[in-house]
């Protein structure tokens, strides 16, 4: 304790803040590693952002730098020194204490991580080590730093009283109380809308400049950490494939999967399309030897198999895991417009909505919603959280039904309810849901399911079912084989392909896409993304697809419609309405979107060419293992 | 099944299944085995054991290992009669209520409410003492009060799996409700209920031997564990037998049952899990937005 | 957008007392209508066969049997509800009388159990949840499981057998005191009973209270005060238990309901003079004015007992208290 207090005190600003040197995290009991020989530094003041998907083992090294694991996983190796101490080394005594001075954490869900029955001021005040401390004026002036209302009244509320941005601050705040070396920051703007999300991230970015507090930032959202920190680092199945500063990685990237994720994050300014990676990451029961993503990148050699790969560190402070770094580094995939030009003036609609209000009991959700999806176009629903986005696709679907309104498919009158439309009515439109884990019945194979939705519709013989099962999973990209799986057996990439193919396995016309995306990693919506791009254009599909992102419309839709507190304020061609944007929602969400311009900015502006655009088709069709 | 590995490593359900094999075979095969008939008068009351008879004689000098051996298949019918029973009209109702929702949920709801508002030994102890020790009626006041837990289950099983979007799916395509019912919703609210089936039983017999004891199901001179410990009560000074014995079989026949609940119970609930398995922990999850 | 609500705490309140107070009205129906089934003329039965007609009906008129049974249960209900639960068959005295010694009896049976047995339950609950899967957890899991099955009066027995009879002949094998004395009289008589009661109530309490405190010590607000280098002792005390009163308090309740039931079967193994053993022997002796006395008492106490438990429950969660 003393040695703590006597190093925090010497507050050196050239030291390292910390320094992480080889630390695995294994399955407990097990030798399966999840974090597989991590290193890094960062010095006082500096940002550092972790990304990666899911299962690459980030959350669990911000976790492992407070010498915390979760249930069932043990910190096997390494060491993490801060303030000369290495957390891993102490006693628990010792540990905790150093978790009241050294490093504090922020969680990625404040509303369950904070306290549901104690009020503010107990939870705020319990981030001092010495109680003395959390003085009134102390407390109220964290609140001040974090930009909430610095009262009494306030400290005196409970966390639900508070909103998810709020709550959020009060994270914050007690990270930041006792000036840690360093702070943990998990996911800390997951779920908030865009402008908060941004306030959030410059309040961070400021609190760490001012008290010369290092930071990691883990996270999935490569634009956000583009925007924030000043290192990244690049995990993937447990390791660190490339860490340097963050213009360089995000920029001109080294290896091949950072080059292969930037790829898929959809371009606000539209100047690239999004291009998935096939397949999907390895478990940590089947960690190979060798590089842990030659299995999904395009120039793997026979070496990058066999051998463990070294880090190779450049001269820049730049580390990459990669035997052929910086090579062949593939030009970004050029926008090929040809996809959204789609002839408006004599499109027919496919389907129409006008003056739909819509309840959920007393409250009112929708209000005079008229829109026009035309035939063989996308439309892209565009709204954050609580516009009644979901309503509006659930009510079109059949499965809302306390609304009033008109609904019309193909001029005809389409009833409110699935219940009260015709067979055929209902086999025309499908619905795909977001949540891949919850969409298919647990208990039947995925060729089962898809046959019994076929069944409802058409009464085929055996072999003329399975025939039909196949081809659908075939349109989607899975094998034969995975109709006698089980949907837990597939990843969840794979589970929405799966949900998508029973949609189309009846032959719509009208597909509705719920943020079907939302729940998937990056790289993993691209794929999905680009096969409802060509599905919609190969099958002549209107299509109505809901989302949050901005920056996903332009991958898919022709026009789009932006959806706020339950009204339309803006639509029409996508193009149009995101480049001269009227309306202040659209304005407010193309403004605090993060869109850090990831990529060479020299590759850009390429002529429309549709042999890149074939080739990048061809490269997804081989790589359909998975 | 994959149940099966993962149930028989776990030690409770092989000490339970061995105990129930012994407890089992005692009751089922035990009347063939019987040395003397249940019902004669073989010797002075309360004498301690013997060559005639192994375990002593009970308060009206009939062999006690006869009437052990003969006294416990019927409380075991009884008990799965009511088991089944209760089990199914649970099931039935409370999918009604978690499907239908509503007004329906409501009414069902309230009416199980009131039965469950009592202490069901007292219940029992009404119904009987208007009509009388009748099998038919014992198997049904138990059923009856089974029903209401089980449906609580069944329900609350149901509402959760209505949410699912695959259950949503199938209303999109207008399935009909009660193929939803049979097809969609049941497979996945199984787990729960046979945990709650195998609990259900352990208490069935304990309620029926219960009873029994109370001298308000089988009655005298049919033998029953129940009513040996009752009517052998007087002398247990001079002839513990007839009142021990039964006393450790329905204890371990009780016990048996509740472990292998559990066991069942565990096992499958750890299947189900694993079924799950494959979905990221929430912190290494991207983020999932509430549209 | 959004429906203004007057206190909802209060309108909570009072849509559980009615609904209470539905299920009591509905539970004296039920026993009125079931009571009134027994076979047998009810008078006849208390005045004998060789009875005088007239003096049959007077009787009949008396006990209001030639009325409506709309009417008769509207009169029962009306005079319960002013003190008058009716007259015994077997004694021929007010049955408030004997009914109220014996409450006394078996409510002494009931704080004994609730005051030793609940404490114990929780606290071993509480110390199996925070030493999960280690030997003190597997250990009384186990034991809870086993005694969760067993019936009641097997435990009684069984105790019996171990302590008074068979194997040791430390305690009395029942309880030999006139109806209407006080159980103080002989103290060592309430320890079988209790001792079974405990028994019989541990396993339900103790599994409930481990598995909401090992919900709690899993939730993300624990993790979260771990991380913020909190005392074991703080986090347990200050930032677990209270998540996990709630769920405790349902248990106590659902106890205190259970052992309505439970001190009937245990009072009869031990000869106990208190209100089980009473509605047993008015079960045997059909008397009517008995039985449905007992058993709405019985069910009134219930309904009173998870009545508080939701009160409580809604009290201690803040989130409800407020229902912003």
């Amino acid at each position: 304790m003393t040695a703590v207090d006597i190093i925090q005190s010497e507050g050196a600003t050239n030291r390292l803040a910390i320094n992480v040197r080889n630390l695995s995290v294994a399955l407990a009991g097990s030798s399966d590693v999840v974090v597989d020989d991590v290193s890094f530094t960062l010095r006082p003041g500096e940002i550092l952002g972790l990304v990666g998907e899911s299962g690459s083992g980030k959350t669990t090294v911000g976790l492992a730098m407070l010498g915390y694991s979760r249930r069932g996983l043990d910190i096997i190796a390494g060491s993490v020194v801060i303030g000369g101490e290495d957390i891993l080394t102490l006693s628990d005594e010792q540990r905790r204490l150093a978790r009241r001075s050294l490093i504090s954490y922020v969680p990625q869900d404040p509303a369950t991580a904070l306290n549901p029955t104690l009020r503010l001021r107990t939870q705020l005040s319990e981030s001092f080590a010495d109680p003395a401390e959390a003085t009134e004026d102390r407390l109220l002036q964290m609140l001040a730093e974090v930009k909430l209302p610095a009262t009494s009244a306030f400290l005196h509320r409970f966390t639900h009283q508070l909103s998810g941005g709020q709550q959020q601050r009060i994270a914050i705040a007690m990270a930041f109380a006792h000036r840690p070396h360093v702070i943990v920051m998990d996911e800390p703007t997951t779920g908030l809308d865009v402008t908060t999300q941004s306030h959030i991230l410059e309040t961070i970015r400021h609190l760490c400049r001012q008290h010369h507090v290092a930071a990691v930032y883990v996270s999935h959202d490569l634009a956000v950490v583009g925007g924030l920190a000043d290192r990244v680092a690049v995990m993937y199945a447990g390791r660190i494939l490339e860490l340097g500063a963050a213009e360089r990685v995000l920029r001109r990237p080294d290896h091949p999967y950072t080059q292969a994720l930037i790829r898929a994050v959809p371009d606000l300014k539209g100047r690239t399309t999004i291009q998935g990676i096939p397949g999907q990451a390895p478990d940590p029961h089947h960690r190979p030897t060798g590089c842990a993503f030659a299995a999904r990148c395009n120039m793997a050699a026979d070496s990058c198999r066999q051998q463990a790969v070294p880090s190779l560190h450049t001269a820049d402070n730049h580390v990459v895991q990669c035997l052929f770094p910086g090579e062949h580094r593939d030009r970004l995939a050029p926008v090929s417009n040809d996809w959204q030009a789609v002839p408006m003036a004599s499109a027919v609609t496919a389907l129409s909505v006008a003056d739909l209000t819509a309840f959920h009991g007393s409250r009112q959700i929708l209000q005079g919603i008229t829109l026009e999806v035309p035939r063989q176009t996308c439309l892209a629903l565009v709204g954050e959280s609580g516009s009644g986005k979901t309503t509006l696709a659930r009510s079109i679907a059949g499965l809302h039904h306390d609304l009033t309104g008109q609904l019309s498919f193909n001029g005809q009158d389409l009833p409110i309810g699935s219940r009260n439309r015709s067979r055929d009515l209902r086999r025309r439109i499908q619905y795909v849901f977001q949540n891949p884990y919850a969409s298919l019945n647990p208990r039947r194979s995925i060729g089962r399911s898809l046959e019994v939705a076929l069944l409802e519709f058409e009464k085929l013989p055996g072999v003329a079912l399975r025939e039909r099962v196949i081809a659908a999973l075939e349109s989607v990209a899975l094998p034969a084989r995975f109709a006698s799986l089980y949907p837990h057996q597939l990843s969840g990439g794979q589970r929405q392909r799966a949900a998508i193919a029973r949609a189309l396995v009846l032959e719509p016309e009208f597909l509705i896409c719920d943020e079907v995306t939302s729940a998937l990693d990056v790289s993993v919506q691209a794929v999905v993304v680009d096969l409802l791009r060509r599905l919609q254009h190969e099958r002549g599909l209107a299509m109505l697809f809901v989302t949050h992102n901005l920056a996903l419309v332009r991958n898919i839709a022709q026009q789009v419609a932006v959806l706020q507190s339950g009204r339309i304020v803006e639509q029409g061609d996508a193009l149009d309405v995101l480049e001269r944007p009227q309306a202040e929602e659209t304005l407010r969400l193309l403004r605090d979107a993060p869109h850090f311009e990831l990529g060479e900015t020299t590759e850009r502006d390429l002529p429309v060419n549709r042999g890149i655009v074939a080739v990048a088709k061809g490269l997804q069709s081989t790589a359909l293992a998975g | 099944m994959t149940l099966w590995p993962r149930y028989l490593r776990s030690g409770s359900a092989i000490f339970s299944t061995v105990l129930l094999t012994i407890v089992f075979l005692t009751t089922i095969i035990g009347p063939f085995f019987a040395p003397a008939s249940s019902l004669d008068f073989i010797g002075a009351p309360f004498q301690g054991p013997n060559a005639h008879a192994w375990l002593g004689t009970d308060v009206l000098g009939r062999d006690v290992l006869s009437r052990i051996l003969q006294g416990g298949y019927r409380i075991l019918g009884l008990a799965a009669a009511a088991t089944a029973l209760g089990v199914l009209a649970g099931i039935l109702l409370g999918m009604a209520a978690g499907y239908i929702k509503g007004a329906v949920d409501e009414i069902i709801m309230r009416l199980l409410d009131v039965v469950l508002a009592f202490p069901q030994i007292i219940l029992a102890l009404l119904f009987v003492s208007i009509i009388g020790p009748v099998p038919w009626l014992i198997v049904l006041i138990v059923a009856g009060f089974h029903a209401p837990q089980v449906a609580r289950v069944a329900r609350a099983a149901t509402l959760r799996v209505v949410e699912e979007d695959y259950v949503r799916f199938a209303e999109t395509i207008g399935m009909p409700r009660l193929r939803i019912l049979v097809q969609e919703i049941f497979p996945n609210i199984m787990t729960p209920l046979i945990v709650e089936a195998g609990l259900r039983f352990t208490y069935s017999i304990a309620l029926i031997a219960g009873l029994n004891f109370l001298g308000l199901g089988t009655q005298p001179p049919i033998p029953d564990w129940g009513l040996m410990i009752n009517e052998n009560r007087i002398g247990m000074a001079t002839n513990p037998w007839p009142v021990v014995v039964p006393v450790l079989l329905i204890a371990l026949l009780t016990i048996g049952t509740n472990l292998l609940a559990d066991a069942i119970g565990r096992a499958a609930f750890g299947l189900d899990r694993g079924s799950r398995e494959t979905q990221p922990a929430s912190s290494d999850e991207t983020a999932t937005v509430q549209a | 957008m959004r429906r203004v609500d007057q206190n909802p705490l209060a309108r909570l309140l009072v849509q559980r007392i009615l609904l209470g107070l539905l299920s009591l009205l509905l539970v004296s129906i039920v026993v009125f209508a079931a009571t009134q089934l027994l076979p047998g003329d009810a008078a006849r039965a208390v005045v004998g066969r060789g009875a005088a007609q007239d003096r049959l009906d007077a009787l009949r008129h008396q006990l209001h049997l030639d009325l409506p049974v709309v009417t008769q249960y509207w009169l029962w209900l009306r005079d319960f509800l002013t003190g008058d639960a009716g007259t015994s068959l077997v004694n021929g005295k007010p049955v408030i009388e004997s009914v109220g010694a014996r409450i006394s009896n078996s409510f002494t049976l009931l704080i004994l159990v609730v005051a030793t047995g609940i404490p114990l339950a929780i606290t071993l609950g509480i110390v199996a949840a925070v030493r999960r899967d280690r030997r003190v957890d597997t250990s009384l899991s186990v034991i809870a499981l086993a005694l969760a099955a067993i019936p009641e009066f097997v435990i009684g027995i069984g105790l019996i057998v171990l302590f008074a009879t068979v194997v040791l002949h430390w305690l009395p094998p029942v309880s030999m005191v006139r109806p209407g004395a006080s159980v103080f009289a002989r103290p060592l008589m309430l320890i079988l009973p209790v001792l079974t009661l405990i028994i019989a109530v541990f396993p339900y309490t103790f599994r409930m209270i481990r598995a909401s405190m090992i919900d709690v010590l899993d939730s993300e607000y624990v993790e979260m005060a771990t991380l913020k280098g909190l005392t074991r002792r703080r986090i347990v005390l200050l930032h677990a238990l209270p998540n996990a009163i709630a769920p405790t308090i349902q248990a106590i309740a659902l106890t205190c309901g259970y052992l309505a039931g439970g001190c009937v079967v245990v009072e009869y193994v031990f000869g106990f003079p208190g209100i089980g053993q009473g509605l047993v022997s008015a079960v045997i002796a059909r008397d009517i004015p008995y039985i449905q006395c007992v058993v709405v008492l019985l069910a009134a106490f219930y309904v009173v007992v998870n009545l508080l438990a939701d009160l409580v429950a809604i009290l201690v969660t803040p989130k409800l208290r407020r229902a912003t």
